[in-house]
């Protein structure tokens, strides 16, 4: 056991990766000599050479294209796309290619590539370098979309990811690289793709969310019990599929829920959650359901986003409403 | 005071001579079907030289025959080959079974010569998904996504090249439209880059539906867009059957030899409309056009060089023809009589392990489905 960062832990577990299947290959911008611009593959291509381990040429749609063609003839791709703005060039490629290869081959063959990318905002970056467009690729069949909320499971799902034989979008929080630890465990071990994690129980009223959003909402959970407020908070981990069982579960207990995600409101994830409870739970239900998301305006310049994107308070006032309606 | 600027650069003799290298369109046999290249065509056997004559008659009987059951209905989308038949069958002569195809959906003849059956052709026009299961062959489904093959192809080259196999390319086609898409870049120079073996085909048959292909680059050839990302390529005379295999067979060879890919662009035209769809040609080119193609046909000048040497007769070729589309027709009732998939079927290929979105669909289905 070795307290590690949430990026130290991804690399950890690209580590592992990397060692159990020779077939696994990490690519894409700057991943190799320089390990990333975050340092996220730092080390890996000293350990496992050039050939398992290397930079491309700057073009993202190349960088998934090369994937899908590397799985065509037997390799097990892990291409970065160095920041989830850029995933734009490469819609095609998750959306259109790599996502539909199992139905166009009626099963028989298939796209074990787990696309990595930063996202999230926060950090006051540069334009496009801080989006939350997890909405986009929700909505696209054959494609998981996960996106781990500490590093415990950044390390157990990027092992999951690699090994499960579908192409996953794993989605790296920026604020999250360095600002938590967490022990964790050397050597192998996996957390599963498709399984909400209840983060802290509670009685009283539900709060899904996912990602850094999870974080502030363990910090309304913990305000709230001071007042003997038992909030119970939902860390989603996969935003596609959406573990609706654990969701159901927990609003029958509390009959109250909140649902929050730092992306825009419209669609997306945070839409599909209240839908699904509106639709199997809604008889379980003391008040309507309470939302948390950010404008559905572009991403803000960085002096303003950190007033943009939904926080703590934003969090605790709308449970607050939903806890007195 | 400063003096004038401009003449440090003469941007306009470079871009006059920058083609230069391209002037000379590969070819062996000219269009009144004179030899051109005795040497490279002393290269080939008789029996080579009328079997490069059945492919084409093949492709050409697999067009009519196509056109006929589109207008029974019997087909869906299904893009016309006619006129295409020298760089279809001269490219894809110079495959080998390790070879990787990537093609456009304009490619189905090369996709059956590389190993998929004619009903398979038939069933992935008709939308069934028989029409797509390749089996162990090394063949890739018709790309709708003008482009996107290319980066893919790139893919596998480099896949075959980390997977050390010492005598296997990845072969990849689009149009000349597709010379326009990024990706069509992109791929090609993620090959240069990695060095991989890739051989990229360029059918330009003039046409992106109705977008002429002056339309699409100022570039005096499409083979020279190659040469930016260090790729060397060639333009081939695309009506030229034995031009077009040397060209494709040299620069597999050239490629699986480790020099890293190779670009040929085939000058083809396309006789027909754009798809079986409703495209109607005399809404964007005139008959006068079209002439010159016509006269430049691949068939025709085949048909002399062979008659010439006492290798072919009409009578011959019609009996050929006559016995390919009577296999067609075979093929066409074994599409029809092959099941659909059913809605269950499709959606377990969604996931290896289904969701429970997806579960919760295939129930609701299996419920229908069995009524």
């Amino acid at each position: 056991m070795a307290k590690l960062t949430y990026i130290k832990a991804i690399t950890d577990g690209l580590d592992v990766c990397l060692g159990e299947d020779p077939k696994t290959l990490i690519f894409g911008e700057d991943v190799g000599k320089n390990g990333g611009v975050f340092r996220t593959t730092q080390g890996l291509q000293d350990k496992y050479g050039e050939d398992r381990v290397f930079d491309t040429p700057l073009a993202e749609s190349g960088i998934l294209g090369l994937a899908i063609g590397l799985a065509a003839t037997g390799w097990r791709p892990l291409p970065e796309i160095q920041f989830m703005g850029f995933t734009f060039e490469a819609v095609d490629s998750l959306g259109g290619q790599m996502s539909r290869e199992r139905f166009r081959f009626s099963g028989k063959r298939s796209m074990p590539i787990t696309v990595r990318t930063p996202f999230g905002g926060g950090t006051h970056t540069a334009e496009m370098h801080a989006d939350n467009l997890e909405n986009y690729y929700v909505g696209t069949p054959g494609l998981r979309v996960v996106t781990p909320a500490n590093p415990y499971d950044a390390k157990g799902m990027i092992i999951s990811a690699v090994e499960n034989n579908d192409p996953v979008l794993f989605l790296e929080n920026l604020k999250l690289y360095r600002s938590m630890k967490d022990e964790i465990p050397e050597g192998k071990y996996t957390v599963p793709l498709d399984t909400a994690k209840v983060a802290r129980e509670g009685t009283d009223i539900t709060i899904v969310a996912y990602s850094a959003e999870v974080n502030e909402s363990l910090k309304v959970a913990d305000k709230l019990a001071k007042e003997n407020i038992s909030a119970e908070v939902i860390d989603l981990r996969s935003l596609s599929p959406i573990d609706t069982d654990t969701i159901f579960k927990s609003v029958e207990k509390t009959h109250k829920v909140v649902v929050v995600q730092e992306a825009q409101k419209m669609a997306g994830v945070g839409a599909q959650v209240t839908a699904e409870i509106a639709e199997h739970a809604i008889m379980d239900l003391d008040a309507p359901i309470g939302r948390v998301a950010a404008p559905d305006s572009v991403y803000p310049w960085a002096q303003v986003e950190n007033d943009w994107i939904p926080n703590a308070d934003d969090i605790e006032a709308k449970a607050r409403e939903i806890l007195n309606y | 005071m400063a003096k004038k600027t401009g003449q440090a650069i003469d941007f306009a003799s470079i871009k006059a001579t920058m083609s230069d290298p391209y002037k000379k369109t590969f070819q062996i046999v000219d269009k009144d079907a004179k030899i051109v290249n005795q040497e490279l065509f002393d290269t080939f056997s008789d029996d080579q030289l009328v079997d490069f004559m059945k492919k084409m008659v093949w492709e050409r009987a697999l067009h009519e025959q196509t056109m006929n059951f589109s207008r029974q209905g019997r087909l869906g989308f299904y893009a016309p080959t006619y006129g295409e038949e020298a760089s279809e069958m001269g490219s894809v002569s110079a495959f080998k079974d390790q070879d990787f195809l990537f093609p456009a959906y304009r490619d189905l003849p090369e996709l059956i010569q590389h190993g998929a059956s004619v009903t398979q052709g038939f069933l992935w026009s008709k939308g069934n998904a028989v029409g797509d299961d390749y089996g162990d062959q090394r063949n890739w489904f018709p790309q709708i996504i003008i482009g996107a093959q290319y980066v893919e192809a790139a893919g596998a080259a480099l896949g075959i090249k980390k997977n050390g196999e010492k005598d296997a390319v990845s072969f990849v086609y689009t149009g000349d439209g597709g010379t326009s898409q990024g990706d069509f870049y992109e791929g090609v120079n993620f090959a240069s880059s990695f060095q991989a073996p890739a051989v990229f085909m360029v059918q330009n048959n003039g046409w992106a539906i109705s977008v002429p292909r002056k339309k699409q680059t100022a570039a005096e050839t499409l083979a020279q867009k190659a040469v930016a990302s260090g790729v060397p390529s060639i333009q081939v005379d695309g009506m030229d059957v034995l031009a077009t295999y040397i060209a494709t067979k040299e620069a597999r060879d050239f490629a699986a030899a480790g020099n890293g890919p190779v670009l040929v662009e085939t000058l083809t035209y396309r006789y027909g409309a754009h798809s079986s769809a409703g495209d109607d040609p005399s809404r964007y080119r005139t008959k006068e056009e079209e002439k010159p193609w016509f006269d430049a046909d691949p068939l025709i000048r085949m048909r002399k060089v062979l008659g010439d040497k006492g290798l072919w007769s009409q009578d011959q070729e019609d009996k050929l023809t006559e016995e390919y589309k009577d296999s067609f027709k075979k093929s066409m009732k074994e599409a029809e009589n092959t099941p659909t998939q059913s809605v269950v079927d499709m959606l377990k290929t969604t996931f290896e392990e289904p969701t429970p979105q997806i579960k919760a669909d295939i129930a609701r289905f299996e419920a229908k489905e069995s009524k």
